[in-house]
């Protein structure tokens, strides 16, 4: 694959060699002329200088070839500028922006931003799998189709144990695919499947319906 | 008409200036809260404190209510990004945004942001004087 990576910064930097050792052709674009310098030094001819944004840049970087053009610099907005230029003038397939602002996702999102990456939203999920009382955790998110698949835990305590997932009011948009019990092999849930305790809910759902499904599972 | 203005420069503060004088109601929004000298004494409109691509300092300036947005940072991304958050979040009837770099200019008036590139109109007409 042809991959161009816009912003020589730390993450820039290892991304483009990581994507270099996987056997990827790669250019990297930095504004700055000694970073640049640094790069060609010690990884060959895989950077040029120039604005990732500018659409001279862009066309001197061969961009109407890529199939992946990746705005890694440390501004949202001249991520989105790049990509969005990759995109609707160069017709490049897909194109991943750099987020600081968690919230820019959705923003993002809406003006045709393939992929976004958010460190912030990535670590905060980290601390949610590590945090045992958190009931529901995200463990994958399927953007084009705007699902997520999530794991419920059914606390010791609650209302729904003993209880059928018949007996349940459900979201509609919610399916529970599996039932992970302790040294039990992993089941698929059926209508007259009893809850108990501890019982590990594999779901999928969309995620304005995340909170119905975490409460009508887990009870009072 | 209810008018944002993010970015408070020379044009930003001339602008609001202009649209408070004929009674519009204006809010202008700059990270830099020294910009809001440009403004005159008798300046009526509200001066906010933000980041304008923040939705949150958005909301505060009001622009949910908001008849028409402007760009005119120091940013062609800014602005762009201002423009088209303004635009496709919040449905804003009008929005006009700077772009310095004419390449970018044009595209994204391709895509339907209504934008200016002082560069291209003051080239314009520095040529027009001298023909002239």
């Amino acid at each position: 694959m042809y991959i161009i990576v816009i912003g020589g910064g730390r993450l820039g930097y290892y991304l483009t060699r990581a994507l270099l050792d996987e056997g990827h052709e790669v250019l990297l674009i930095e504004k700055s002329a000694p970073i640049c310098q640094a790069i060609t030094g010690e990884m060959g001819s895989v950077c040029l200088r120039g604005d990732g944004c500018e659409t001279t840049t862009l066309a001197s970087a061969g961009t109407g070839r890529a199939d992946m053009l990746i705005a890694v610099t440390g501004d949202d907005e001249d991520n989105l500028v790049a990509c969005q230029v990759a995109k609707y003038k160069f017709k490049v397939p897909r194109t991943i922006a750099r987020i600081r602002n968690p919230k820019n996702e959705t923003i993002f999102k809406k003006l045709g931003i393939d992929v976004t990456v958010s460190s912030t939203s990535i670590i905060l999920e980290h601390i949610e799998h590590e945090v045992p009382s958190h009931p529901l955790m995200h463990l994958l998110t399927i953007r084009e189709k705007g699902l997520e698949i999530v794991d419920v835990k059914i606390p010791p305590g609650s209302t729904n144990i003993g209880k059928t997932i018949k007996q349940l009011s459900l979201p509609a948009e919610s399916i529970l695919s599996l039932i992970i019990r302790q040294e039990r092999k992993p089941t698929v849930p059926k209508a007259d499947t009893i809850l108990q305790a501890g019982d590990q809910v594999i779901a999928v759902t969309p995620p304005e319906s995340e909170d119905a499904l975490r409460s009508a599972l887990i009870g009072d | 008409m209810k008018v944002i203005i993010m970015g408070c420069g020379r044009v930003g503060a001339q602008l609001a200036t202009l649209l408070d004088r004929e009674g519009h109601s204006v809010t202008t929004l700059d990270n830099d809260a020294y910009s809001f000298r440009r403004l005159p004494p008798d300046f009526k409109g509200e001066a906010l404190l933000g980041n304008g691509l923040d939705e949150e300092a958005l909301k505060k300036a009001g622009i949910e209510e908001a008849d028409a947005f402007v760009a005119v940072t120091q940013g062609d991304n800014r602005n762009v990004m201002a423009a088209q958050i303004a635009k496709h979040i919040f449905n804003v009837p009008k929005v006009v945004c700077r772009i310095y770099d004419p390449l970018r200019r044009d595209l994204y008036s391709l895509l339907g942001l209504e934008t200016i590139s002082p560069t291209t109109v003051f080239a314009q007409l520095l040529k027009e004087k001298l023909e002239g």
